[in-house]
Formats: structure tokens, sequence, C-alpha cells
């Protein structure tokens, strides 16, 4: 992620807004571990009650058995300290997390290097565009937009806005035109425009719809009359708040169109998306970064360290 | 990976078969399963707790009816509570007030609010012929103001004219006085999406209802929401105070567990959930439904109460008898046609049944949906009785009247022709081989639907009916076989 120096202020503002985020989520999974041990013997019961925790952060309930598991093997019967089940969990989150943490590398030298934002309605796909955008045109590449969400009402203005606010022409046809035919003339123009990036929008659809599922497909194959090698990176964006359906959703949209990575939104909120370590677990995917707020600004790289501390409340 | 709750507690009475009454060490075993089923399906761990001995209480000496195993007693057990929990069916949108009657959306990002604004509006517009207004606070999302007003003009309902700088509170305003002035029943407020922990923007939507006062204050959530459902739901409506909750996305297969949360935590009813993006994909909020989704055993009591309602068992049968014979003509595929469409459609008799994910995801592909039955409806009724009963009588000309009549082309007559054809053909075929067994029977009275999985894919289980032995047996012909094919 570029630093720009300049704008100081905004960005402190969105570290703490994170910051602030974070404590709330990581206060309540700390403060419950911290009521079941101050230093006190790991037993069944306890054990039981760690679980629980975990299972609030939606860790789900076979990571959180896992966790659970490896912690019993290690130090049940034993005295521990509320610090010490804390650097334990954390250590093992970040284990399973650490090979996860990939940022987006479209510096390929590629013209375009082609990404497919997919995902179902609402969990940021439009606005994660936006925001990547603006880091790779903070890094001194050309960026090109294409508005492949040609369905959902108002959809191609949205992104004609995040056009406007990051300085990105923005490649878009009428409402109700082919997702397809879209993102292959826009191909075809960023290739004219030596433009380095284009990011393709496409509209929301839940994972169990097969007919919107063909339809993504199709994008795809025609994206690859005009690059065989494309999309070069097919990212998945994840709602953040999402339970344990989110297995569901890497599934279904890995099977269908190859997702080579993902993104978690909304974790400035209340959420503290558990669901991430279950899903790096079973999925081997990059998480390229988080979304953190709504603006420009808020997509923060994934660390698998920190998130780990972080969930533990750990500094 | 989700069991249904039965194989679980199948596992755990096994044990136990010939007991008189549930026994507490009975009971914790079976509810520890319940309890992970609750947790896959995304109930929020408190409410499962409290769930649980909600359950254990009740469920605690009940004496096992002879007809049933104790599972499936506790099962009952469950479900009862689940859907007491989950509240009652679907209460209407409150319009008693003076109006125009200002109804607020409130909720996180993404949750589907302006979607929900317009469907709800539509919905008071044409069942409670409503002279509906509908306004955007949502100053910050871009292009927000404008998505409300283009779905107002898809829905034809009055959107707020759209002012540049204007505060939420001052735009709320000047969409009840404009209200009021131009004689508006309902004025729909949907608002900016916000996080619960966001104490500005929590104080926005607080300044807004102090300023109109809404009738109804309604959440809005996805109904793939995790653990957090619950302090969404309870910050909301600690904060603002709700009056009803609106479940989105519950056309997708999450098992839905927020509903139980929310619900839960704040007392408050769903008023009605989202099945699709389309201003129509709203639905009126079945406990039941819900309860059986929740659980991961589908809602098999009210499919075959259904069943039972609307289909005239003897057209059935013999309809089905014809089938073996292939002696199927286009009048009774416009029976069958239909039955399904009284059952609440495809989408309707599928999302009753459990495990029909895979089953929904192929019909979806092979465009089975809902309004290819309206046009085959269509077509055959544009058909003479002769006709219907002797399809070697459709040459060109009659065709091409038929596709005017119906208001489709000759193709689309041509399809459902060569449709009627193959399922005549696999028919025939089935018919030799004795019919297929298990659910294709089920669905096709003895047919079988071509291209559909064997019984043997199936994802998930039929459970058995309370107290019987195996899925209750449907009257023939539910679903006519082949029907209606790929395009
Ligand atoms: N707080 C917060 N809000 C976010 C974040 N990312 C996106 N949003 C908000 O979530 C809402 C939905 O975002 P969109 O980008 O429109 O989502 P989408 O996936 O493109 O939605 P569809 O195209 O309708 O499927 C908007 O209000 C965004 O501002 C995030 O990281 N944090
Ligand atoms: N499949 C499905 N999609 C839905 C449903 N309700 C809403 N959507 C979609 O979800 C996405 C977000 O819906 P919006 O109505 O824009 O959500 P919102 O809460 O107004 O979003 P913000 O204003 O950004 O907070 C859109 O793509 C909608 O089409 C539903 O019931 N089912
Ligand atoms: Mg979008
Ligand atoms: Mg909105």
């Amino acid at each position: 992620m570029s630093d720009e120096l300049g704008e100081g202020e905004e960005r402190r503002g969105w570290f703490r807004r994170l910051k602030d985020g974070l404590a709330k989520s990581s206060s309540k999974l700390v403060g419950g571990i911290s009521g079941v041990f101050t230093t006190k013997r790991l037993d069944e019961a306890s054990l039981e009650e760690l679980e629980d925790v975990l299972i609030t952060a939606d860790l789900g309930i076979e990571t959180s058995a896992r966790l659970i598991a490896s912690l019993s093997k290690a130090k049940f019967g034993k005295d521990v300290t509320d610090e010490e089940v804390r650097t334990s969990f954390a250590e093992e989150i970040a284990e399973i997390l650490r090979p996860a943490a990939r940022p987006l590398d479209v510096a390929t030298g590629r013209k375009p290097h082609i990404v497919l934002m997919v995902g179902v309605n609402g969990s940021g796909k439009t606005t994660t565009i936006g925001k990547l955008a603006k880091q790779f045109k903070d890094r001194g590449l050309s960026v090109m937009m294409a508005a492949g969400d040609t369905f959902r009402a108002a959809a191609i203005e949205q992104l004609q806005v995040w056009g406007e606010r990051t300085g990105t022409p923005v490649i878009a046809k009428a409402q109700g035109s082919d997702a397809a035919a879209l993102a292959f003339d826009a191909i075809n123009e960023a290739k004219a425009a030596g433009a380095d990036v284009l990011l393709i929008d496409t509209a929301g659809r839940l994972q169990n719809r097969a007919e919107l599922m063909e339809e993504l497909a199709k994008v795809i194959r025609v994206i690859r009359k005009q690059d065989e090698t494309a999309p070069h990176d097919c990212v998945l964006v994840l709602d953040g708040t999402v339970g344990q359906n989110a297995h569901n959703q890497v599934k279904a949209f890995k099977e269908m169109v190859a997702v080579s990575g993902l993104v978690i939104t909304k974790l400035d909120g209340s959420t503290r998306g558990g669901v991430v370590v279950a899903l790096a677990d079973q999925f081997e995917l990059p998480v390229h970064a988080v979304g953190v707020g709504e603006s420009a600004e808020d997509l923060q790289p994934f660390d698998a360290d920190r998130f780990a501390r972080d969930l533990m409340g750990l500094e | 990976m989700f069991d249904s709750l039965q194989n679980r507690l199948g596992d755990v009475f096994d044990r136990l078969k010939k007991r008189g009454a549930l026994k507490e060490a009975d009971v914790t075993a079976a509810l520890r399963e319940v309890r992970v089923a609750l947790l896959e399906a995304d109930v929020a761990l408190p409410v499962v707790k409290e769930f649980v001995d909600k359950v254990r209480e009740r469920a605690i000496g009940q004496e096992v009816i002879k007809s049933v195993s104790p599972g499936q007693q506790v099962i009952k057990i469950v479900h009862d509570n689940l859907v007491e929990m989950l509240g009652t069916d679907s209460s209407g949108i409150n319009l008693n007030a003076v109006p125009p009657v200002p109804i607020l959306m409130v909720g996180l990002q993404g949750g589907g609010k302006t979607t929900s604004t317009a469907k709800l509006a539509k919905r008071l517009k044409e069942r409670d012929r409503k002279k509906v207004l509908m306004a955007s606070l949502d100053i910050y999302r871009p292009a927000a103001r404008e998505q409300l007003r283009v779905l107002g003009e898809q829905i034809d309902v009055a959107t707020l004219p759209i002012s540049e700088n204007e505060t939420p509170v001052s735009i709320a305003k000047r969409a009840m006085t404009a209200g009021k002035l131009q004689g508006f029943d309902v004025v729909m407020l949907d608002t900016a999406g916000r996080l619960s922990i966001d104490e500005s923007m929590m104080d926005e939507v607080i300044q807004v209802r102090d300023a109109v006062k809404p009738a109804e204050t309604i959440l809005v959530a996805d109904a793939m929401t995790g653990q957090d459902a619950v302090t969404t739901a309870r910050n909301f409506n600690e904060r603002v105070g709700l009056t009803g909750i609106v479940l989105t996305r519950m056309d997708g297969d999450a098992r839905g567990g927020a509903a139980l949360s929310m619900r839960a935590v704040t007392g408050v009813p769903i008023k009605a959930v989202g099945v699709g993006e389309r201003a129509d994909a709203l639905e009126d909020f079945h406990p039941e439904r819900v309860a059986g989704r929740i659980l991961g055993m589908g809602d098999v009591v009210s499919l075959v109460e259904k069943a039972a309602e609307t289909i005239e068992v003897e057209e059935a049968e013999r309809i089905a008898k014809k089938m073996q014979k292939g002696a199927f003509d286009l009048e009774d595929m416009l029976s069958q046609l239909r039955q399904v469409k009284k059952m609440g459609g495809l989408g309707g008799v599928m999302s009753m049944l459990p495990g029909m994910g895979k089953l929904q995801k192929q019909m979806a592909g092979a465009n089975m949906d809902d309004s290819v039955i309206k046009k085959q409806e269509a077509i055959i009724l544009s058909m003479t009785k002769v006709e219907r009963k002797n399809v070697k009588l459709m040459n060109a000309s009659r065709r091409r009247r038929i596709a005017a009549g119906s208001g489709t082309s000759v193709q689309e007559v041509n399809k459902l022709l060569k449709q009627h054809q193959d399922m005549t053909r696999v028919m025939k075929q089935m018919g030799k081989m004795g019919g297929m067994k298990g659910l294709g029977a089920l669905l096709g009275g003895g047919g079988g639907m071509p291209g559909m999985p064997s019984p043997g894919q199936m994802p998930g289980q039929l459970p058995s009916g309370l107290g019987g032995k195996g899925m209750p047996k449907l009257p023939g012909g539910m679903l006519p076989p082949g029907f209606p094919g790929k395009k």
C-alpha cells in the first residue's frame, strides 16, 4: 500500500477507526476469555466456555474445535494465565492465516492486467474497486474500470462516481446491456489506452443461482477471447458480517469462476470476521485486503499476525 | 457439510429406543446435537443457549408417543419451540397513523434497504391500494438516491425529487411535507447504511426518527449474517427502536439462523422476507418454513399439508396412469402445470423440500422457472380442445395462430411441443422399466424428470415424516416429468 504523506490527517483517522473497530471486536472476545481464565486450571468446563467464545467470533464449530483441541493437548490440567491462553490462540490463528496474507499483485507488465470482481449482492464489490483503483493509481499505475453490473439500478452511476473520485476512466454501456459484451469492449479500450490495470465490476449474485453463475462464466469465456490468460485475478468479495454461508460462497464461486483471492469488507463494524480463519483453513486462497470503511482509503492489506493478535486483544 | 438434525439425532437415539418418557440424560444428549445444528445455521450463541434451556425444560419427562421414535419426538419439540420463538406469520405494515404515514428503513451497509424500500412500496401500492412516496436520505453512498429514483420508475412509485446539499433530516422533513401536500398515504424513508457502533451515524438516524415519528422502523438485515446479527439488532433496537425486521436474501442457501437471533433479541416481528433482486421478490414470513430451514430439514410438514390440500388425488392418479402408457396429452400437461402453480410454483415446491439446493440449481440452469410455467400454460390454453388431445394436428398455421393467441413466438410453441414429445417418450420408457422409486416417484408420479439427478445423487435426505416410516407418498404427478425441459 502506498503512503502519501499529504494524506496524513485522513490516514490517521482511518487507522484510528480501524483500531477502534478492532478493539471493539477483540474486547468482546477477550472479555469472554478473561471471564473464563484469570489463572486457573484448564479443565473441560473452561474449554467448553472457551470454545463458545470462538464460536461467537464466527470461527465456526470445526475451526473452534480444532483450536480448542490443540490448546487442550498442550495445556490441559495445567494452571494457565489469561495471557498464555491468548498468546496460544493468536499463534494458532496466525499460523492458519499466514499463508493467506498476499496482496493483489497487478504490476505484472501486462497491458492490461485484468481483475474481475465477483461476489454476492451488496458485499462491497463496487466500493472495493474504487478503493483498489486509488491504491493502484497512487502506485503510479494507469487504471481503468468497467461497469460490468448492467443489471442493478444505478450500479453504473455508482461506479462512475468512484471513477470521478479516483480520477479513473470508466467504460460503461446502458443499463440492461450484455455484461460479457461490455467486458469485451472494455478490454479493447484498455488495450488501446495502454492501461496497466483494468478492474471489471460485476453484478451481485447469490451462489446458488445457477443461471446467474452461468452468466458469470460466460463473461469469463468472452474475456478469454481477448486474452487467453485473463482474467488475471478473479477476486471474491466477502461481507465481513457473513456467517457460515461464506463456505458455500467460496466453494461455489471457486468452482464456477476460478476465484483466485478474497477481499473481506466491513471489518470496521461490530463483526469479528472470524469466518476468515475457517476459510483460510479450508480453502487455499489468499486474502488480498480487508475493507475498513466506505472511503477510498479504507482498504488495508491483510496482515495475519496482526489480525490474529488483534482478535485476541494482544498488543 | 450440514447434516440434518434428523440424522444427527438418529444416532443419539438409536441406543435408547423403547423408553417410556424422555429422560434428562437423553434430552441433554439430543440437545447437544440441536446446539450444533443451530450454530451451524448461524443462530447466535446466547440465543442458542436460551433456546436449548427452554427446550430442555419442556422436553424432560414428556411421554414418547408410541408411533414415533424419541428422536422424532425431540425434533417435534424443538421444531415447535423454534416456531414459537420465531413468532407469528407476517403481520402487515402498520398504517395506523395520520397520513402520510412515515416508514423508516434502517440497517447495515449493503443489507438491502433500498431494494426492500421499493419492494414494500410496490406491495403497499398494489395490495393495499396506497399512494406511496419514497425518499432516499442516503447522501453518502455514490448514486444511492439515483438508485431509488430508478427503482421508483420501474415500479411506478413516486420518489422525492433529489436536491443537493441537504441533510438527511431536512430531506425527511421535505418528504413529509411533500407527502402531506400531495396527498400521499405513505412516505417510505430509505436511509444510508450504517454500522451500529458508529455513534454519529446512529445519532443521525435518531434525529430523523424524532423529526418524522415513524409508524414503523424496520431493520433490513441479510439472512446470511453470522453471529453479529445479535449485536446489530440489539444496538439498532436500543438506539433507534425497531418495530419490525425484513430479512433479505432468503433466496440464497443460508440456513438463516440470523432470523432467530434478531427476533430473540428485539422481540419485534419479521415483517417480510426478500427472495430476489426484483421488486416483486418479497414474501410473507412463515415461521414453520424458516424453522425447518434452520434445522436443515425442510418444511416437509407443510409440503405434505399443502400437497394434500391442492392436489386432486384422483386426477393425479389418472394422469400418472396415462403417463405410464405414454398416452399423456397436452390437456394432461396443462393439468400438471396448474397443480405446480397451485403449490406455489416450482420455487414453492422446491423450497419446502430439504436438500434441494442442487436440484434447484439444475432447474434454474435449465430455465425452469415460474415464468416458463405461465407461458406454457398460455400456449396450451390457446389451443383448441381437439388440438390438445391430438398433437399431430399441429401444422405451421395452427402453430402461428397459437403463438399469436398466447403472446409467444412460434419457436416457443415448438419448444413446448418438443417437450411434450420428449416427456411422452421418456414416460413410455419409464413405464416399461417399472417407474422410478423415491423422490422421482414422489415428484413425477412414477415418471421421473430426465436430466434430473437420480435420488441417490440428491444431497441431504428426506426425513421420515413424524410418526411414519419413510417420506409420506404424495399423490402421483406432482411435477410433470421432464418439465419443462431445456432451452
Ligand atoms: N463500513 C463499511 N462499508 C462498506 C465497506 N465496503 C463497502 N461498504 C458499503 O457497503 C455497501 C455496499 O457496497 P457496494 O460496493 O455497493 O457492494 P456491491 O457488492 O457492489 O453491491 P451489489 O453490486 O449491489 O451487489 C455500500 O454502502 C458501501 O459503502 C467497508 O469495508 N466498510
Ligand atoms: N438475491 C437477493 N438480492 C437482494 C435482495 N435484497 C436486496 N438484494 C440485492 O442486494 C444488493 C444491495 O441492495 P441495496 O438495496 O442496494 O442495499 P442497501 O441496504 O440499500 O445498501 P446501502 O444503501 O449501500 O447500505 C443489491 O444488489 C440488491 O439487488 C434479496 O432479497 N435477494
Ligand atoms: Mg456493485
Ligand atoms: Mg441503499
